[in-house]
This record gives structure tokens, sequence and C-alpha cells, in this order.
């Protein structure tokens, strides 16, 4: 009895979520002692706090990729909501009327949600394939921003509160992480405390049995589609303020890292299980590991496959104690 | 007749789709309808619908399959290197290419099989690596193939493209293969549903790396066909294989939720959005507007075969 006892015990304190974000943080040590090795400068406080500064644009996109991955569903959109953003954002911000530069920034975020709505008609109406809908979304936004800007490059002024925000300090603390910390608490909170939160959960794992219980299904799902376009667009505007400039294709290298950043720190792509600090842990592991690994001069095509190498390393971990739980 | 245009209607209303636009790109195309312009179709629909059936036996098991594009790079790159010489050092490259596109697959399968790993992480963390592969043998564009072999495949015979030829026989061995044989059909069985195959006995672990296999084996044919059309490996074909084959089984009927649809689907679908494309070109639509026309046609397709959802008796059946 004792046994049994001491056994549900450590499951219960080794549970999924705990190792993985325990597993992070070793991986994060592992990448910071590994690249002191290389070179010293990899301990030193500026260093860890830039790297912070850039985990936080990831780290903020991802927010919103880990609701809709909570869903059961995927965002494959992200990309062209990040460049569609940053261009409407640049264009409006560096236009003549007083009143449209002003309200570059809103705009911008106007772009996400209107961009959440077509997503999550698609998928919560017309019940597409979440990876299908949102593909076709991504080639759309693709399509307009090539038409919008022909293939030169979009000129206009980076709003000031953007640049703000991105690279400003206070107390020598990146306002840009300061603003990630901000957005991880509530969206804890949220999950953790909200009805919605429940329900995210709840639909995750049986959407038919939430239908069931009265919810308001199609409510929920929308409502998170739109807060994964607010959280892309949101996450382009730092990023916008971060490169001082926009361009096609800025948000393409994104995808990957998102998913990643949300999958390794332990949410299940299957929906429903998963909690914010390891995809927390998880975008500053992924941020140090791409720092690294440019760092060592690697070439693109050996950093790409140890990239994968190592996620998959991680997954299978994570699969395996699964298995053991017999999940 | 009506029993089997019922049975396969999904097929049906895509073949019906790709006519239309087939018989719009013959009338819009400046030489219209001659040996050339169907030879040049082809060759860019087999490349797409050999990615599409690979992305089909993956998902026809409830996976997706992200690494698909990258399968096809890296044998495209590695055919670049071994598709030339004499015919032996050919027919071995070849032999070495395809069992490559398999070892792939297989890698994918066995993560997922007994990793449990779920298949689209999986494949995208792979497909990061075998990308990777393909960018270091070969970081720019480049390399021969024998090109009286590329003549040979890519050519037409008789006023009958030899693509086209390539791309029938495919699908009727694999259509055989799945509806006539044990493996076949255990793996819509698994599709439909995996628990009750377990309990019949079939050997769903098994069956599954069959699938990965057969998926990573296509892609290899796929590679290998893009090596003849380009007479290059290029390692940054890969996305945009990879997103068009899941687009391409999704029109075709491919059931993503697995177990429904067949290899011809994929094809048509693959056809589809070549012919779109190709029909954008020549449509005298400005050329920055057309990939956002290109994305409405696809989301508007897709949609299209969405509007079953408006006949369903009970909300209800919408969750599952």
């Amino acid at each position: 009895m004792t046994d049994a006892t001491e056994r549900t015990v450590t499951s219960r304190w080794l549970n999924r979520d705990r190792v993985s974000v325990l597993l992070i943080g070793l991986g994060c040590v592992a990448l910071l002692l590994g690249g002191s090795l290389l070179y010293p400068g990899f301990l030193k406080p500026g260093y860890i706090l830039q790297q912070l500064q850039i985990a936080a644009f990831l780290g903020i996109i991802a927010t919103g990729a880990m609701l809709v991955i909570l869903l059961g569903e995927i965002d494959l959109s992200v990309p062209w909501t990040i460049t569609g953003t940053a261009i409407v954002v640049i264009s409006a911000s560096g236009s003549s009327n007083p009143l449209v530069a002003s309200l570059a920034i809103p705009l911008g975020l106007c772009l996400g949600i209107a961009v959440g709505l077509l997503n999550a008609i698609g998928v919560a109406v017309f019940r597409v394939p979440a990876m299908v809908w949102t593909l076709a979304v991504n080639a759309m936004l693709l399509g307009a921003a090539v038409f919008y800007t022909g293939n030169s490059r979009p000129n206009g002024e980076v709003p000031w509160l953007a640049t703000q925000a991105a690279t400003g300090r206070t107390f020598g603390i990146p306002n840009a992480f300061l603003v990630w910390l901000v957005v991880a608490a509530i969206t804890v909170w949220v999950l953790k405390r909200t009805v919605y939160g429940n329900y995210l959960y709840a639909l995750g794992n049986s959407r038919r049995a939430v239908f069931l219980a009265g919810a308001r299904v199609r409510l929920v799902m929308v409502a998170t589609f739109v807060l994964a376009g607010v959280f892309s667009s949101f996450g382009a505007i730092l990023l916008l303020g971060y490169t001082n400039q926009a361009y096609q294709g800025m948000g393409d290298p994104y995808l990957m890292p998102v998913i990643s950043a949300v999958v390794i720190g332990g949410t299940s792509i299957q929906g429903g299980r998963g909690n914010y600090i390891g995809t927390f842990a998880g975008a500053i592991f992924i941020t140090l590991l791409s720092s690294i690994l440019s760092v060592m001069q690697m070439p693109p095509a050996a950093r790409e496959m140890i990239f994968g190498a190592i996620i998959l390393v991680m997954l299978l971990v994570h699969g395996l104690t699964n298995k053991k739980e017999g999940v | 007749m009506m029993t089997w245009l019922r049975q396969n209607a999904r097929e049906t209303i895509a073949a019906l789709a790709l006519a239309i636009l087939f018989a719009g790109y013959i009338a819009i195309h400046p030489r219209g309808f001659s040996t050339y312009v169907v030879t040049i179709w082809s060759n860019q629909g087999t490349l797409l619908g050999l990615a599409a059936i690979a992305q089909f036996f993956v998902v026809l098991v409830k996976g997706i399959d992200l690494s698909v594009g990258s399968i096809i790079a890296l044998t495209n790159v590695m055919g670049s290197f071994l598709l030339n010489g004499s015919p032996t050092s050919i027919a071995l490259g070849m032999a070495v290419v395809l069992t490559v596109g398999v070892a792939c697959g297989l890698v994918n399968g066995i993560a997922v099989v007994y990793g449990g790993v779920q298949p689209i992480v999986t494949t995208l963390a792979t497909g990061g690596i075998f990308g990777g592969i393909a960018l270091l043998l070969r970081p720019t564009p480049g390399g021969s193939i024998d090109e009286t072999m590329s003549d040979a495949l890519t050519y037409a015979v008789a006023g009958i493209p030899v693509s086209a030829v390539i791309l029938v026989i495919v699908l009727v061995i694999l259509l055989v293969l799945l509806r006539r044989t044990a493996v076949g059909l255990g793996l819509y069985a698994i599709g439909s549903s995996e628990q009750s195959a377990y309990m019949t006995g079939l050997r769903v672990n098994r069956l599954k790396l069959v699938a990965y296999g057969s998926s990573g084996f296509v892609a290899a044919l796929a590679g290998t066909y893009v090596s003849m059309v380009t007479l290059t490996g290029d390692p940054n074909i890969a996305p945009s294989y990879t997103l068009n084959s899941i687009a391409a089984v999704v029109l075709g009927g491919v059931a993503l939720s697995g177990g429904v649809g067949s290899p011809l689907g994929a094809v048509i679908g693959a056809l589809i959005l070549k012919t779109i494309s190709s029909l954008m070109f020549f449509s005298g639509v400005p050329p920055l507007a057309q990939p956002f026309f290109e994305g409405l046609i696809l989301a508007t397709a897709i949609a299209l075969g969405a509007l079953g959802v408006f006949q369903v008796r009970s909300r209800l059946e919408l969750y599952r």
C-alpha cells in the first residue's frame, strides 16, 4: 500500500507539465554552459538580457499559437499575419494624414483581429480542417501584401511606441521582456481562472462533451482564433520596432520556431493539455539555441538539422514518458 | 453506375471541377490544345501529383506529413549527383535515391509509431533534418542529370505525354494494391478506426510503417521526377511541395481525419491546383495580384467542399 501511495505521489509530482519545464530548464542551462565554454561572454547578464529581449517576440507570438493548439487546431497563417501587420503599421505610421499616423498600432492590431476572424469563419463555421484553411488564408495574405507593396520594400515610419517597447530598457531590463511578462501573467490567469480558459482545455479534450454540456463552442473557437491573430500582430509590432523596417518574408522564419516552442513546452499538439510556463521556457530555449548556433557560425543547413534533431529528441522524451504514464 | 458515382462522389466532383478548369485553361492559352501545352501541363501536374500521393499515404492512416517537400528536395538533390553516367550507374543511383526516400519515410514512421510523437510535430522536426541534409549536400541549385533519360521521360510519344503515362501506371498499381490486398485494406481500416483495426487482429504498428515507408517511396519518385524536369538539384523546393500536397489531398476528397479517399483523388486535387496557377498565368490578371487570387480560389474551393456541414441533421454530428 505504501508502495502504491508513493508511486502516485511521485507520478503526481513528476507529471507531464513539470517534466517538460524541468527538461527545458536543464536544456537552457546546458546551452548557456556549453556556449560559455566557447565564448566566455555567454554568462554575462548583458547577453542573457538581450536573449530574453529577442525571446519576447517569439514568446508573444507563441502565446497565440498555444491558445489555438490547446483548442486542438493549428494556425499556419502566422507568418503573413506578422508581415502584413508590419507593412500596415509602417505604412500607416508614415502616412501624411496625422490621424492615420497616430492610429498605426491599432490598425495593425485590427489586421490581426480580421485575420483571426477569417480563420475562425473557415474553421468554426465551415468546419474546414484548420491546417488547410489557415494555409489558404496565409496564401491570401501573402498575395495581398505582394499586391500592395508591389515587390518593393514598404516605406514609412516605425511608430515611436513600437521602438520604445521593443528596444527600450527600464531599470536595465528590456521593455520587450517586461511586456512579455505581463502577457504571460495575464495568460496564466486566463487559462487557470476564467471560464474561457476552462472551456479551452475542455474543448481540446472533447468537443462533443463541451457541446452537449451546452457551452457556446463556436464562440470560444472564434475568440481563440481572434486572440491568436491579435497576439501575432502584437508580436509583429514589437518585431517591427526591433528591426526598424518591414520586409516581405519577415514572418516566414517564425512559423516553425513558434510551433516548436509550444510543443517542446509540453503542450499536446492534439489539444487540451499544456501549461503556459512550458511555452514560456520553450520560447527562451529556442531563442538560446538559435543564438548559439548562429554564434558558432554554423551554416544554415547544419543549423536547421540540429534544430530539427533537438526538437525531435525532446518530443521523443515526451512521447516515451507519456507512454509510461499510459496516456 | 449510379452507385459507383455515389460511392466516389468526392472524386467525381473534383474531376468535374478539373475538367472545367482544364477546358478554361486550354481556351485561354495562346497556343490552344497542342501536344506541347498538354505535355508541360502534364509534367507539372505529375510532380505535384506524386507529392500528393506521398501525402495521401500518411493522411490515410490519420497522420499528416510536413516533411514530404523536404524528402522530395533531398531525393532531388541526391538525384542531381547520382543520375548521370553509364546506364548501370544511373540504375544504381536510382535505387539509392528510392532507398533514401523509403528510409526517410520509415524514420517518420518509427518516431510516430514507437516514439509516441504526433505525426505533425514529428514531420515538422524531421522535415528540418531532411531539408538540412539537402542544403548541406548542395547549398545552391546545380548538378546535372542524364539528358537522354530526362528527354525520354518528359517529352511526348504519339501525342501522349510520357509523364501522364507514368502517373497513370503509378495510380493503377496503387489502386490495385490499396483495394485488392490485405495490406491496402488494412491501411483504410487503421485510418477509419485504429482501435477496431487492432481488435480485428491487424498489425497496426507494422501497417503504419508500411504507410510511412510508401509515402517516402512515392516522395522519392517525385524527387527523381523533379530532377528529370528541371535537370538540376534544388534544395529550396521543399515548402511549396509540402503545402501544396496538403491542399491537393483535401481538394481531392481525402479526409484529413483518415481512412477516406484514394490516390486518384489526391492526383486530381494536385492537377486542379496546378491548373489554377497556370490559368492565372495566362488570365491577364496583373502578375502582382496573382498570388492573392490563387489563395482566394484555393480558399473558396476548400470552403465549397465543406458546404456539407449545412446539411447535417443534428449539430452534434459536427463535433467528434
